[in-house]
């Protein structure tokens, strides 16, 4: 299964990805209207740590024993057998915040405005890849399988 | 205190209708220009401190930033430009020597811009280069007067010399071999952070070509890449060890630089860190200042002397040239430093770039590197000593075409630096001096340094050399020729346009419009 | 560069005036080669080089020819082109000043109404005068000498400075040019011959090919693409191209590559159309050492764009094509002789059955070595040349004359001129 990894050494703390994830889960899906006309905040599923000249950006890890799923009282939490993802079903939702203390993470933030779980990054699944990959400026983010990422950890070699 | 005068260069025009305050520009602009007032929701941007390197205009993700050229600073005046009144306001205020960045972007004639090349029709057939062969290989070096062998025919060999076994017995001088008339020109580790540094070796290892360490030493994680790696002699002698000098393919000794010819390299204490120390081998903080001459090089005899010791330090294994600058003496300059021994002699023209260097020396000390590659030819010819050194051309070459036409004009190969540091992501705001560098290539701020993906810059790297080799096959492919030594020093397939019959002779090509 | 400002633009009949122009070779070679240094008429040549007429347009031709002056087989004789009287005069000066003249002769020609506006072509026989001079080899002396005349007398070109050897060249077809000669009178043991399609219209008698410098002589078919390349080289080592021509900076590489630098002239088509470097890959490693050094170091001496040249030299006649064949050569034998042609039929015309013709490869040379032996005996027209009379007589009777009679020649048929 294909995870989004984060290269934290070129990672430059623009925060583009929050931005892009922000209108990817917009109403208008267009970044000018969506800031500018829907009035309702909307929380970006990644969120940038800094600390001094280091960043990196973090979001769900989709675990494969995902502790939010266990933790879930609703049932809402669950792990897609075929994919992967681990998404929160809107309408189970009880808003217990159960899943935001047990996640080892952090990733996972309330929405304050439906008193709802929002903040879970779901992989955009309708796209061919998630749209913080795609937009971030300097590659920071990268959208690939385990096998593949250990391969570029241990040979450390550029990719063409 | 007194009153700042300066004004500012330029104007950024916020679209009030596209921005959406994400803040990706007050984040990334290391001037601090824009800020975000939270109060109003808006950010304001303060034009005096832009620099004018489009970082915030790139990444904005509503496209909408404009950054503008201010044409209005001043009231027009043909003789007092608005950057000669600047630099008096700015040399009132701080007393010291102006500083600036890059290559020197006065109004000179470009001659690039005035020399065509050729192509055969009907009498000639041009040659397709993505079906024929076509080759661009070049080998950097001393040629020797003459090749002595002595055949050993098989029996019964027929006509040809396909059954024959033929031994060399002239010992070839040690040559570089690049798979392209490009090389990667001399950016010290220290004017450039380290990830810009890596992307040039990766990328002159992968194509098969050379880069070049300028004058900050090598630093050990880039060993593994030494193979394709000049390293040069400064008079700062930065790094300098037996070690490095036989780890490196050549040896270069640098004597000038276009960009600053007469002077030294400075490297400000600020920007000597940790591992920029180690790899110079001068204490943390301190100024890195390589004086004007080499001490040990006041005249043509001691380069020779200089010459022939690192031949003997590295038992005559490697290639040893020089580096000058193209001043107005180039030619006799040149002559001279090829019968000192250099194997292969670097002029870097006026327009060549640099990290550091006073606006007043970069924009009006030198001669442009056409000229100088022309008449350098033209003189070594002259007293028959051409094939001893090749002629590495540098400064300025701003394309494929520029390639093609400094290699007719006589040089063996070329050399790029700001052509490469652009494609890195470099803007030309010709700041570098501050190290604050908004793309992440000329700084050493940590914060900075990530900007710059060695992935990414690799990539581009590797592209911008197989895109421009591609375009110089193609040209000579249409000019009829297969192989590179065939246009090297070929002005029969040069015309200049609109030059006057002076600059023709020195150039030694005729106008566009004259025959054969 | 050509000296545009300083022509006299009213002197338009002049060979100066037309030497300015200079005009892309063209379309016809055919030589000829008997290696067992047996003499033959020069009619065999022009016959051979006739076929051809299509390649032409009249604008150009020219012959070599070898062992034509055997009584004057040890001194060098020069070929020389005359715009006018005053040329003539300044030239004779300096030669008398550097040699002894045997004799000086205007060549004898034939009126031919396809030839007009001839300059005036004559020739010197000489022996160097000897002046004390041991810095230099006879043949560096003729060169510089050669230089100089062609660059700074106006209007007189030398266009060959061989040993019993010369080259005969102007403005007309190859097979008009032949006759204006009298070539038919000639006997050589190697012909070398050229025709022109010049793309404009222009009198220069001396951009016609052959090429000559000593005993070499060029023809060629195509245009070098690397002559800015070669030239600027061979400038260098002494050489000046002042002729207008491509063509003629082969000759000066040939000379500098093989008599000066002394490379062996089996192996001087790897200078000249080196193999490619993936081919050179391939070769075993002491093969591939020197077939690397050869293109480092005489990259500059490569012949880039299509060509076909007969070289002639007095010992061999060597053919070769570019590297990758855009221009045709097919080579024959037949017993002592080689032949080499743009084309197969002026071979067939000359020799209907030879015993072996091929097409040579790109960058494959073609090379007809003379033995040293010289047959002192004409060719079956039963007249022996008789040595010990005086030179002066012998030139003056036209050499010796074939017999008139239909004659069959190892094959050939000869045709009564």
């Amino acid at each position: 299964m294909k995870k989004i990894y984060i290269q934290e050494e070129y990672c430059i703390g623009c925060r583009l990805c929050e931005i892009y994830c922000q209108v990817k889960h917009s109403k208008s899906k267009k970044i000018i209207k969506a800031f500018k006309e829907e009035m309702v905040d909307i929380l970006p599923r990644v969120l940038v740590e800094e600390i001094g000249y280091n960043s990196f950006a973090i979001q769900c890890r989709h675990c494969t024993d995902a502790p939010c799923v266990e933790a879930c009282i609703s049932g809402a939490m669950q792990k897609n057998k075929n994919t992967g993802v681990v998404t929160c079903n809107e309408d189970k939702c009880v808003g217990c915040w159960s899943c935001i203390m047990v996640c080892p993470y952090g990733v996972i933030r309330r929405d304050l405005s439906g008193k709802k779980i929002a903040s879970k990054c779901d992989l955009c699944i309708d796209e061919k890849i998630p749209v913080c990959v795609e937009n971030c400026p300097n590659e920071a983010l990268k959208f690939m399988d385990k096998d593949a990422k250990e391969k570029s950890l241990v040979g450390n070699k550029n990719e063409k | 205190m007194a009153l700042k005068l300066k004004q500012s260069e330029f104007e950024i025009e916020r679209d009030q209708n596209k921005c959406i305050s994400c803040e990706v520009c007050v984040r990334q602009c290391s001037n601090d220009v824009h800020e975000y007032d939270s109060d109003q929701d808006t950010i304001y941007s303060d034009n005096s401190k832009c620099v004018g390197c489009r970082r915030c205009e790139t990444l904005c993700p509503t496209g909408a930033l404009k950054i503008r050229n201010r044409e209005d600073q001043f009231k027009a005046n043909y003789n007092w430009t608005s950057s000669h009144l600047n630099n008096i306001y700015r040399q009132a205020d701080s007393g010291g020597v102006l500083l600036t960045g890059m290559g020197s972007d006065r109004p000179y004639t470009i001659y690039w811009d005035h020399i065509l090349f050729n192509a055969s029709q009907v009498t000639n057939p041009s040659i397709d280069p993505l079906r024929e062969p076509m080759e661009i290989r070049t080998f950097i070096g001393r040629k020797p007067d003459g090749l002595e062998s002595e055949m050993k025919k098989n029996k019964g060999s027929k006509e040809g010399s396909k059954n024959t076994n033929i031994r060399l017995k002239t010992k070839l001088s040690p040559q570089l071999d690049l798979s392209t008339p490009i090389m990667f020109s001399a950016m010290s580790y220290g004017s450039i952070s380290f990830n810009a540094c890596k992307s040039l070796a990766v990328a002159a290892s992968e194509f098969g070509t050379y880069c070049n360490t300028g004058e900050g030493g090598m630093h050990k994680d880039l060993y593994k890449y030494a193979n394709n790696t000049i390293v040069q002699v400064a008079s700062g002698r930065y790094g300098v060890d037996t070690d490095y000098l036989n780890k490196g393919a050549a040896i270069e000794i640098k004597i000038g630089q276009g960009a600053k010819p007469g002077i030294g390299g400075h490297l400000p204490g600020e920007k000597v860190t940790g591992d920029i120390s180690n790899t110079r081998m001068i204490p943390e903080g301190t100024d890195a200042i390589s004086p004007a001459p080499h001490h040990d090089i006041y005249s043509i005899e001691d380069l020779a002397q200089l010459i022939y010791a690192l031949k003997e330090a590295t038992n005559w294994s490697k290639p040893v040239g020089v580096k000058v600058s193209a001043v107005h003496n180039i030619a006799p300059i040149a002559s001279g430093i090829v019968r000192a021994g250099a194997d292969f002699v670097t002029i870097d023209g006026l327009r060549g770039g640099t990290g550091a260097a006073p606006q007043t020396i970069r924009d009006n000390v030198g001669i442009p590197i056409e000229l100088a590659i022309a008449s350098v030819d033209e003189r070594l010819r002259e007293e028959g000593i051409r094939h001893k050194s090749s002629i590495i051309a540098a400064g300025s070459i701003r394309s494929s075409a520029d390639v093609i036409k400094a290699i007719a004009l006589g040089a063996d190969a070329v050399y790029i630096g700001t052509a490469a540091l652009i494609a890195m992501g470099c803007h030309l705001c010709q700041k570098c001096y501050t190290g604050k560098c908004n793309w992440g290539i000329a700084t050493q701020d940590p914060y900075l340094t990530k900007r710059l993906n060695l992935e990414i810059g690799t990539r581009k790297l590797l592209n911008l050399l197989r895109g421009w080799s591609l375009e110089i096959k193609e040209m000579l492919g249409g000019a009829g020729i297969n192989a590179i030594e065939s246009l090297k020093s070929n002005r029969e397939h040069l015309r200049g346009i609109s030059l006057n019959d002076r600059e023709l002779a020195i150039l030694g090509i005729k106008h566009a419009g004259e025959a054969w | 560069m050509n000296e545009i400002n300083n022509i006299n633009k009213n002197n338009r009949n002049t060979q100066e005036y037309f030497s300015r122009f200079r005009i892309p070779s063209g379309c016809a070679i055919f030589g000829i080669v008997n290696e067992a240094r047996e003499r033959f008429s020069g009619g065999i040549a022009i016959d051979g080089i006739s076929v051809m007429h299509e390649r032409s347009n009249g604008l150009g031709g020219g012959f070599a020819a070898y062992g034509i002056y055997p009584e004057f087989k040890d001194d060098r004789v020069f070929h020389i082109l005359y715009d006018d009287a005053e040329a003539k005069r300044q030239t004779e000066d300096e030669i008398a000043r550097n040699f002894k003249i045997l004799l000086g002769e205007e060549i004898p020609t034939i009126k031919i109404s396809r030839i007009v506006n001839p300059p005036m072509i004559y020739r010197y026989f000489l022996k160097p005068k000897g002046n004390g001079e041991t810095f230099t080899t006879e043949e560096d002396l003729i060169v510089d000498f050669v230089m100089h005349i062609n660059r700074d007398i106006r209007g007189a070109y030398i266009i060959s400075s061989g040993k019993n050897m010369g080259i005969f060249k102007g403005v007309g077809f190859p097979e008009d040019i032949g006759r204006f000669f009298k070539l038919d009178e000639y006997k050589g043991y190697m012909w070398t011959s050229h025709g022109r399609f010049p793309t404009n219209s222009a009198g220069w008698w001396g951009g016609a090919h052959p090429f000559g410098l000593l005993d070499w002589s060029v023809v060629h078919n195509g245009e070098i693409s690397s002559f800015g390349t070669n030239k600027r080289f061979v400038s260098g080592f002494g050489y000046e191209c002042t002729l207008s021509t491509d063509t003629e900076v082969i000759t000066y590489l040939l000379d500098l590559l093989v008599r000066k630098q002394k490379i062996d002239m089996e192996l001087v088509h790897l200078v000249l159309a080196s193999p490619l470097w993936e081919e050179i890959e391939r070769v075993s490693s002491d093969n591939r050492e020197i077939l690397k050094a050869l293109r480092i170091i005489y990259g500059s001496a490569l012949l880039n764009g299509p060509f076909s040249i007969i070289v002639g030299s007095g010992d061999f006649m060597y053919a070769l094509n570019d590297r990758i064949k855009l221009r045709p050569l097919v080579a024959a034998r037949k017993g002592e002789y080689l032949f080499i042609s743009s084309e197969e039929a002026p071979i067939r015309r000359v020799c209907a059955s030879p015993d072996h013709l091929w097409h040579p490869d790109g960058g494959e040379p073609v090379i007809g070595i003379v033995r040293k032996e010289e047959i002192k005996k004409d060719i079956k027209s039963g007249q022996a040349i008789q040595i010990d009379e005086k030179p002066e007589k012998l030139v003056k009777t036209g050499v010796v004359s074939l017999n008139k009679s239909q004659g069959d020649l190892n094959g050939f048929k000869i045709k009564a001129i």
